[in-house]
């Protein structure tokens, strides 16, 4: 990307062109983040900067709006409803979708993308259209409203993540390592979880937080299949934008984006440790 | 040489074949049970709810279930006739229509026959508070004019005639509306007039925002994704983080970044304003119409582009355009010539990608979009949870769902879902 000493005048012109377009769409891409962050330390009911705010007057900085999410208990209602939903669909989807994904990764394995397609098909599906599916569908077995029903659909939409991102794990696996076990006397049982087990898990463990933020982060299906008892922080958010506009939507916002911040490099540093381990070198 | 096949041998003295092949069907057998569990899990809860959906679609028994015998009686008429039914028919319609009413039911068929033409809903509450009431044996007239005094739409032809069309187990109709067509009373298919026709116009709405999303994102990730694909590995990594951040990001909390970003006191307005670009009074509307919707999704989705783009463009050689520069191409034809069209499969299928997405969005256009940045998933949302016309919703449901099967299958043939990567 760097400039070559000969470059002539146009050249030069048009790559500082190119690179302040880079820099703009970047900008597109993190301010919108980024302006949440001090948004929500505002002290009055606005959205938007106050002068007190510009002028860096202590005055116009508060936590208030932190304070008000800590102290109403329909908020923690809401984290408690979305972490026990959330675990409880990961734990479901990355069992299944873990199975599964060791299956499709034999060589032997029939009908091989038709299955993929079937099992892949909650992450195509438009949400609307699974929503109301799951909706007549949990009515007719007295599922509407209960955590179980949100669990089990929440894991349904997870699962194709679980199996892609595990059979992406399986695909870069070096089959000789069992065979070598197998050849040194190892049982297949021993084998499975001497061998196949380390390796894979960091794909499972990033398989896991794909579906846990699938299901934290879900407002259809929650919206169509819960009532007011599994009400969800994006449940909450949703119903806060439409009805009463409070900063404490932004306070919850900016925890979520540092939520999403150790996610990101979570998945980053396993991803890493996954390539290392089957000795693909990081390019 | 048979001989020489036949003497290998394994251990057990089995044939070498038998047991190979033997060892190949456990192998096989044991694959499908791994993956028997999730199969059956979204068979059941996915698969098997949305074709039950779907099938609401055409369904049509209420119908039948509620005027059982009417619709045998009505079967032998024939509505092109002009002719009024006969007074079995009548009689068969009071019957039905008088248990139909101590069940409370009656409203239900009136309601469902109200979406072919608005009136029917009003009629059969009527006509079934009257039925109620009704004693055969006290009755002085024929079934026929008894039923026309209750309400003189029984005594036009198109009023049996719609029951005799909506009288099978199953019903078009519903697609029918789903496309702006309705039916006259001689049952040819013809288009709604212009100030009733909805759903056109949201196809094309839908269509034409996605369309134009995708193109954004093009145009916005194509330079981003050829900026990593070709810095060093250290300073590429670090502005990738730039791309997952958002990628990593709640949807709700993007959406709500822009709606403070957007709207009218929000800080682009407000930044506006104090730089003294527009005045007080000339506040821009950038949220609640269009507009929002394509900023906001345009950025939530735009992740979605540069990274299938970014993988491709990595396994550009660089060598090729440093060829092609060395024959004498310019910097421009090089790119052009050499190295634009070996993205093009990566444009394909990030193209695809953020169309399939933006074409079944429903969260952001519905908190940004207003009325005009509304999309077909917003209309189907509405007809299940607020005007209750499920049979609608289906079809609306299984024409976007038709559109993203195309798509899919095009992304599967460009891309193959097998090398489907995440993150």
């Amino acid at each position: 990307m760097a400039l070559p000493l000969h470059a002539t005048t146009g050249e030069r012109v048009w790559h500082y062109t190119f690179l302040t377009i880079c820099v703009l769409i970047f900008a597109f891409l993190i301010i919108p983040i980024l302006v949440i962050l001090p948004l929500s330390f505002n002290a009055q009911p606005y959205f938007s900067f106050t002068p007190e705010m510009l002028s860096f007057d202590p005055e116009g900085y508060s936590t208030r709006w932190y304070e008000a999410f800590f102290n109403d208990s329909n908020w923690q209602k809401a984290v408690k409803n979305s972490l026990i939903i959330a675990v409880f669909s990961t734990i479901i989807s990355v069992s299944l979708g873990t199975l599964a994904a060791l299956g499709l990764s034999q060589k032997e394995f029939p009908f091989k993308t038709t299955i993929m397609g079937i099992l892949i098909s909650p992450m195509v599906v438009p949400l609307i259209i699974s929503a109301a599916g799951m909706f007549f569908f949990y009515a007719r077995v007295n599922l509407l409203g209960t955590h179980i029903g949100v669990i089990l659909a929440h894991a349904a939409l997870a699962t194709p993540f679980v199996v892609i991102v595990v059979t992406a794990t399986l695909t870069g696996f070096d089959h000789s390592l069992t065979r070598a076990a197998a050849n040194l006397g190892s049982s297949p049982s021993n084998t499975f979880f001497k061998i196949t087990v380390p390796l894979i898990t960091p794909g499972v463990i990033s398989g896991a937080l794909f579906a846990f933020i699938t299901s934290f982060d879900e407002v259809v299906v929650v919206l169509f299949l819960g009532s007011v008892h599994q009400r969800t922080i994006p449940w909450a958010m949703f119903s806060g934008i439409r009805e009463e506009i409070s900063p404490t939507i932004l306070a919850v916002a900016t925890l979520l984006i540092t939520f999403s911040i150790i996610l990101l490099f979570t998945v980053e540093l396993l991803r890493r440790r996954g390539e290392r381990l089957r000795g693909i070198t990081p390019h | 040489m048979a001989s020489n096949t036949e003497a290998l041998k394994t251990a057990d003295g089995i044939s070498l074949k038998v047991s190979l092949q033997r060892s190949l069907r456990r192998k096989k057998r044991n694959a499908l049970l791994l993956v028997a569990p999730l199969f059956l899990f979204i068979l059941v809860t996915f698969l098997f709810p949305i074709f039950d959906m779907l099938i609401r679609g055409v369904d049509n028994k209420i119908t039948q279930e509620i005027l059982p015998t009417t619709v045998v009686a009505l079967a032998k008429w024939d509505p092109a006739s002009g002719q009024l039914p006969d007074e079995d028919i009548f009689k068969a319609f009071t019957v039905d229509g008088q248990v139909a009413a101590k069940a409370k039911t009656i409203s239900r068929l009136g309601k469902r026959l109200n979406y072919e033409k608005s009136g029917f809903s009003s009629l059969f509450r009527k006509t079934g508070r009257q039925l109620k009431k009704f004693d055969p044996e006290k009755m002085t007239t024929s079934y026929k004019e008894n039923l026309i005094s209750i309400d003189k739409k029984w005594g036009k032809v198109e009023t049996g005639s719609l029951i005799h069309r909506e009288s099978g187990r199953y019903t078009k109709s519903y697609y029918l509306t789903a496309f702006d067509l309705t039916q006259n009373s001689e049952g040819n298919i013809e288009w709604k007039d212009a100030d009733s026709s909805i759903y056109i116009d949201l196809f094309k709405r839908t269509l034409w925002l996605s369309c134009l999303i995708t193109f954004l994102t093009i145009l916005f990730g194509y330079p981003i994704a050829y900026l990593l694909a070709t810095l060093k590995a250290k300073t590429s990594n670090l502005l990738m983080i730039l791309v997952l951040l958002p990628f990593w990001t709640s949807l709700l909390v993007r959406t709500s970044a822009w709606i403070a970003l957007l709207q009218k006191e929000g800080v682009i307005n407000d930044t506006l304003v104090a730089i003294g670009i527009i005045g007080d009074e000339s506040r821009l509307s950038m949220i609640h119409n269009s507009t929002g919707t394509l900023i906001a999704m345009t950025h939530i989705l735009l992740p979605f582009m540069i990274l299938p783009l970014f993988s491709v463009m990595k396994t550009i050689n660089p060598s090729y355009v440093r060829a092609a520069r060395s024959m004498g191409a310019t910097g421009f034809t090089a790119f052009r010539r050499v190295y634009f069209p070996n993205t093009i499969a990566g444009i394909g299928a990030g193209g695809i990608l953020v169309f399939i997405l933006s074409i079944g969005f429903y969260i952001t256009p519905a908190l940004v979009g207003g009325v005009d940045g509304t999309m077909i998933s917003n209309f189907i949302a509405y007809h299940i949870s607020t005007s209750l016309n499920w049979g609608l919703a289906a079809a609306l449901g299984a024409i976007l769902l038709s559109l993203v099967l195309v798509l899919y299958i095009l992304y599967d043939k460009l891309v193959g879902i097998d090398n489907m990567k995440l993150g």
